[in-house]
């Protein structure tokens, strides 16, 4: 499905990632883990399509298409969903309108019927008591005086709604509580598919408490420099970055 | 050839065209204003346009404007139209009370009083001048401040009629009054009117003002409307500016508050060549409160500037102004706006923002708050943005897949609907809505099809 080769990129000329390989099949989730400033944030934004990131060698494709070649809507419509780090407040735009925008955009691109108000409604009303967000919020702007939980439940509550085939989450367990943490590992594990990958950015072991990855990289210095299953993830936990530190530069 | 007139010419032309009309002007002229003619005369004589080093003026020079030569009609009875059947408003189900001005002048086809509520009165300047010389001595020309504003003496000079409305003590306009200013005309026309509106204690009142041209020739129209909101008064204006990109509008606006008072101007600017909006606001009585919003688009080389003086005279008033502008291509636009707090207003709270979104880099924005504060208890705040589409919310829309032009949309819209959303009369919000959705999308947004009356 995603097919990432000797990737390079730079950020404002600055060297990020530095040769990046990684596959992902349909039916795998995938954790990537690594030290503040190893580069976990610029991949996601490199695969979401943010214009800042300067691919400068690699290529990155996706069910055979050339993805960097994709504008961040046309990526949106063959199914990738980046689930923010910082999910971002838009004054008034409704959730509800954002939805039904979002949803019958990507419908309407895959040659489907737009959906009617009323199965609208409840599609939204069924995907956000899925991950406990509560309907009202649902009426209010995008992400507007939502707090940090909401704000990432309602990543998950997007990537229910659009059914991505491929979810990339940036951070999305940080500066959560324990039931918000819950609530996103849940949604995440229910939506999992054969059909559907899933990529997990994250800092901490935590959220694999709950998630249960087919494979953990390690990424560092723009590198990954470490895959395995996950009881590598186990093992970051107990010993810290600083032993991988040891063990990469030997 | 083009030669560069000297301000002293152009004020000359104009006091020329006053004296050589003196006589046509009064004849058809309402008495109240036929007996200040000769005051303004002098004021404007003293003040001419306002001077490029006028800091109330600073980003809007009009005196350009005056250069050209317009027709000015000071026989209004020769007009021989049947507005009737050239424009209707077509917001469906839009229930006011309506009349309309033509190129300034009361339509005398109006009849509006049949329906109103008992003794709400709804006429001409020059019928009032008639008919309530007692409410007209109270109020008339008492709340425009002519001596520090050139161009209220200039309208004082040739203004013949406009609109007058008084709404009694107790009582409550049941419908929206609608008063839609239509300018006609075959050539370029130079348009003043006059227009007075009287809300005595405890009454209330719903007024939408539309102004439109019906053909595209260039109008410079230079209005002045006095409030005057006795105690406990309750008014909301609502005005819709769509004119065609040729016209020049300039509007007074002074509005006299009595305690208790409360009042909510919503500017909504479509379309015009040039605007500026002058809206002056005095809060003379304990607990009365201004509400102040504003609402531009532009494009192409429109400009649009709003300028606001709000007067807090009285302690524990409030005020709020929020002003917005889109401006695309080489429009410019600019806020200027004032809250002034006296010395005796304590426990005053007033705020003041403006935000703009600039589209192109070719499009500027001033904008220049002002906090004059004599009065050491109270709250006060402004700010002010001014800038492209926010890039993050933009990105987040599109990761969606939300295509970029329908998330630019959907951004613009959100900040225009932030005004749009304060008109409390439904079916005109809806059309400002849709107005605003068509001119957001690149379509013409003109609420009426004027080229059509007009070859």
């Amino acid at each position: 499905m995603l097919k990432i080769k000797e990737l390079y990129v730079t950020i404002n000329d600055q060297e990020i990632l530095k040769g990046i390989n990684l596959e992902v099949n349909p039916g795998e989730l995938h954790a990537i883990m690594g030290p503040n400033g190893s580069g976990k944030s610029t991949l996601a934004s490199v695969l979401a399509g943010r214009e800042e990131v300067n691919v400068t060698s690699g290529s990155i494709e996706y069910n055979g298409e050339d993805l960097l070649e994709m504008d961040p809507e046309e990526r949106a419509h063959k199914g990738v969903f980046l689930g923010f780090q910082y999910p971002v407040e838009i004054p008034g735009v409704s959730m509800v309108n954002f939805m039904k925008t979002a949803v019958n955009e990507q419908r309407k691109q895959r040659g489907m019927e737009e959906l009617s108000a009323s199965d609208f409604l409840k599609l939204m009303r069924e995907k956000s008591e899925f991950v406990g967000l509560k309907n009202n919020l649902t009426n209010r702007a995008v992400n507007e005086g939502f707090s940090g939980g909401e704000k990432k439940r309602n990543e998950i509550f997007q990537m229910a709604m659009l059914d991505p085939a491929l979810s990339i989450l940036d951070e999305t367990d940080s500066g959560l509580d324990i039931d918000a943490l819950k609530a996103v590992a849940n949604g995440v594990n229910k939506l999992k598919r054969k059909d559907n990958a899933t990529v997990v950015i994250t800092h901490y072991q935590r959220l694999l408490d709950y998630i249960i990855p087919d494979f953990v990289h390690v990424l560092y210095k723009g590198k990954i420099v470490k895959s395995s299953d996950k009881s590598l993830a186990l093992e970051l936990e107990e010993k810290g970055y600083d032993w991988l530190e040891k063990e990469v530069e030997v | 050839m083009s030669v560069v007139a000297t301000k002293q010419e152009v004020v000359d032309k104009y006091l020329r065209l006053y004296k050589n009309n003196i006589d046509e002007i009064n004849t058809y002229g309402a008495d109240f204003l036929n007996n200040k003619r000769q005051e303004a005369f002098d004021e404007f004589k003293e003040k001419g346009f306002p001077h490029k080093k006028n800091e109330r003026y600073k980003y809007t020079f009009l005196q350009p404007f005056f250069e050209y030569d317009y027709k000015s009609n000071f026989s209004p009875n020769t007009y021989q139209v049947n507005l009737d059947e050239i424009f209707k408003c077509d917001i469906p189900e839009l229930d006011t009370y309506t009349v309309l001005t033509l190129n300034g002048n009361y339509y005398t086809r109006n009849n509006p009083a049949e329906s109103l509520p008992k003794n709400v009165v709804v006429t001409s300047m020059q019928e009032a001048s008639q008919k309530y010389p007692e409410l007209l001595k109270k109020h008339f020309d008492k709340y425009a401040q002519k001596h520090e504003e050139g161009l209220v003496a200039f309208n004082t000079m040739f203004s013949q009629d406009g609109i007058f409305v008084h709404v009694p003590k107790n009582v409550v306009l049941d419908k929206p009054l609608q008063i839609i200013n239509v300018a006609l005309s075959e050539r370029d026309l130079l348009i003043n009117h006059r227009n007075l509106i009287v809300m005595d204690e405890n009454s209330q009142a719903n007024i939408v003002v539309c102004d439109h041209t019906l053909c595209f020739r260039r109008y410079l129209t230079n209005s002045v409307t006095e409030f005057y909101l006795g105690d406990n008064a309750n008014l909301e204006y609502n005005k819709i500016q769509n004119e065609n990109n040729e016209s020049i509008q300039i509007g007074h606006t002074y509005v006299h508050q009595e305690q208790n008072s409360y009042s909510r101007f919503n500017t909504i600017t479509l379309h015009g060549g040039l605007v500026r909006n002058n809206l002056n606001i005095r809060l003379l009585g304990e607990n009365a409160e201004s509400q102040a919003q504003g609402l531009f688009l532009t494009d192409r080389k429109q400009h649009v500037d709003n300028y606001t003086n709000i007067e807090h005279v009285k302690p524990h008033c409030q005020s709020t102004q929020l002003y917005k502008g889109i401006l695309d291509d080489q429009a410019t636009g600019a806020f200027n706006g004032k809250i002034h707090v006296y010395p005796d207003a304590q426990k005053t709270v007033a705020y003041q923002t403006n935000n703009n979104i600039q589209l192109t880099d070719d499009a500027k924005m001033h904008s220049k708050p002002t906090l004059e504060i004599y009065a050491d208890d109270v709250k006060c705040s402004h700010g002010a943005t001014s800038g492209q589409l926010d890039e993050k919310a933009m990105f987040y829309l599109r990761s969606r897949g939300i295509k970029y032009e329908e998330a630019r949309f959907l951004l613009l819209y959100a900040f225009a609907d932030e005004i749009i959303s304060k008109i409390s009369v439904e079916p005109l919000q809806m059309r400002i809505h849709e107005l605003v959705d068509r001119r957001l999308r690149g379509e013409l947004s003109r609420c009426h099809n004027c080229q059509i009356t007009c070859d």
